[in-house]
């Protein structure tokens, strides 16, 4: 990592972490909420940039994945509220539960997803991702018990047995921003270990991987089920930002929002998405209020990204903007 | 050199695309040690062959053995790993990786399995250190920090056989390594050869036929994806069938120096 880049994020998660304080005292708390959304999409960005720009692997879908862990935390809730069981077990608002069980079952959905969708490659696994994830949302409009269109609003956040209060909106920025340092810590980790580099081999260059020995199958496999456990774990703490779920979470223009954040952000950089991220959002927050028609700056804006800055903004921040992007 | 059973043994290979027969009852033999080269004119089937030894095309019949088993439906990765190494015609490397990564990468496929989540491959003593003898080996040892895709030709050539051997291969499959060079670098890709030879069991597939003559133990000669003569390079150099064959390709370049 160059001096410039370790400047970059020293300035940046000082900046994240003094945003409470800095909030409160300008008696702007809006922005607490509004960065906490931020980091949350973030988190699922990332975990789509390991398997977009490390791995090749263009999913169209990553926003069922986000849906689904939600949904976990909407349907727990659920029969938590009316006292009933969901096959046998009974409801939760528990977040030690909810969380990892978000992202487990999310993981789970990328096992099965994955092991088909990999089986294509380039403009097929587009598609059938996208499928995937189109099948998902008509299922959860289709489910009346948990609310069909309208989802589930809950009443609260998930619990942590007094330990932390997430309904308290500063320790919730906290708790989020906490998870996102750990799975960039994690991620960064593991680019470089021996399973990334046959990850990011198989992207470089797939007949050689072969060549070599290599069972690419099942290293892409598991780096999609990573990347999925990942947005599993956002869509539970989205489910808690907003107090609601719904299938809104995972159409298809999400999933396109998300793969936004990456490409804006700098694919393959890791800490980019998280910038890609909040540019979106921000971009959205702020333009908006003129006009609902807000996308017409970002069109513009991915355009030169794309056309000039294969690494995006991160790229750019760090000088170094890599040309147009290919692949 | 037949004395021992071979290593790899090719019986009765066919493959048709459509109307056109690339393999043709081709029948093959090679004895541990051997360096065994195919010659033939351009679409005489060489890489269909290659393609098909690798696991990459699936016969439409016929067998290959090797090491004693049969292989012949068994997938590309699963042969690389029981010790068939290739390189490729047209140099098939990791352009981003530097040269040491590339190797190292070679290096780590038949280092177990690579659900290795934690560790930094980077720094990794067990992969980097026999890549970088390796690198040393091909004559590369100063360049392994240089992305293979800034490495010159010649370069790129080398670092190809390079992570053919770094997977520790009990045969290599040449797909014509001196394609492109220019005569000092052949020259220099002969004596990397020639240093292999009897180490390993190598198929080498080669246009340059100074090449091919100085180091082959034994040459066979594709035709329309048909073996028209297997022997000695002296007796190839001789044979009337192989000569015609390639003057009437030519129009006058012989075969041999």
């Amino acid at each position: 990592m160059g001096r410039r880049e370790r400047i970059v994020q020293l300035v940046g998660l000082a900046f994240l972490l003094l945003l409470p304080p800095l909030a409160t005292a300008t008696g702007q708390p809006f922005y607490i909420s509004l960065f906490t959304r931020i980091l949350v999409f973030a988190l699922a960005a990332v975990s789509l940039d390991l398997i977009l720009g490390f791995g090749g692997m263009v999913s169209f879908g990553h926003a069922a994945f986000v849906g689904i862990g939600a949904y976990v935390v909407g349907i727990l809730f659920f029969h938590q509220f009316e006292n009933s069981t969901f096959l046998g077990l009974p409801g939760t608002v528990n977040g030690l539960v909810v969380l990892p069980l978000a992202a487990a079952v999310s993981a789970l959905c990328a096992l099965v997803i994955g092991a088909i969708c990999l089986r294509t490659r380039g403009i097929g696994f587009i598609m059938i991702t996208l499928a995937f994830a189109q099948m998902f949302f008509y299922l959860f409009v289709s489910l009346r018990r948990y609310g069909g269109d309208d989802g589930i609003a809950l009443w609260g956040r998930s619990e942590f047995g007094g330990v932390i209060d997430i309904n308290d909106n500063v320790t919730f920025y906290y708790l989020v921003l906490a998870i996102l340092l750990g799975f960039l810590v994690m991620c960064r980790r593991l680019v470089r270990s021996r399973f990334g580099m046959v990850v990011r081999g198989a992207r470089d260059n797939e007949r050689r991987m072969r060549a070599l020995g290599f069972p690419i199958y099942r290293y892409k496999l598991a780096a999609f089920v990573i990347a999925g456990a990942g947005a599993g774990l956002a869509g539970a703490l989205l489910a808690n930002a907003t107090e609601y779920v719904g299938p809104a979470y995972m159409t298809w223009s999400r999933s396109g929002e998300i793969i936004v954040m990456v490409v804006l952000g700098g694919m393959g950089t890791l800490v980019g998405p998280v910038f890609g991220a909040a540019a979106l959002l921000l971009l959205e927050d702020v333009l908006a209020e003129y006009t609902e028609h807000w996308q017409i700056v970002l069109g513009p804006l991915l355009l030169i990204v794309v056309l000039f800055a294969r690494r995006g903004l991160y790229g750019l921040i760090l000088g170094r903007p890599g040309g147009p992007l290919r692949r | 050199m037949i004395a021992s059973a071979p290593l790899l043994r090719v019986d009765g290979l066919h493959k048709r695309f459509g109307g056109l027969t690339a393999t043709d009852a081709v029948s093959l033999a090679l004895a541990p040690g051997e360096l065994h080269a195919v010659i033939g004119p351009n679409g005489a089937g060489k890489t269909t062959l290659i393609g098909q030894l690798t696991g990459e095309i699936r016969p439409d019949a016929g067998r290959i053995g090797f090491a004693g088993e049969d292989i012949t439906r068994l997938a590309v990765d699963v042969r690389a790993r029981r010790g068939l190494a290739r390189s490729f015609q047209v140099t098939s490397i990791f352009a981003g990786f530097t040269a040491l990564d590339n190797v190292a990468l070679a290096v780590q496929a038949h280092a177990g399995h690579s659900f290795q989540f934690w560790a930094d491959a980077g720094r990794d003593a067990a992969l980097r250190e026999p890549a970088l003898a390796m690198l040393d080996r091909v004559g590369l040892g100063a360049r392994g920090d240089v992305p293979a895709g800034n490495l010159a030709h010649g370069e790129q050539r080398q670092l190809e056989i390079a992570m053919a051997l770094a997977t520790g291969p009990s045969l290599l499959l040449l797909d014509e390594p001196m394609a492109g060079m220019g005569r000092e670098e052949s020259s220099g890709m002969v004596d990397l050869l020639a240093g292999l030879k009897g180490d390993l069991t190598i198929l080498l597939v080669e246009h340059d036929m100074d090449a091919v003559f100085a180091l082959a133990d034994r040459v066979t000669v594709l035709v329309y994806g048909r073996v028209i003569a297997t022997g000695p390079p002296a007796a190839i150099r001789a044979d009337p069938a192989v000569r015609a064959a390639y003057l009437g390709e030519t129009g006058g370049g012989g075969v041999g120096p």
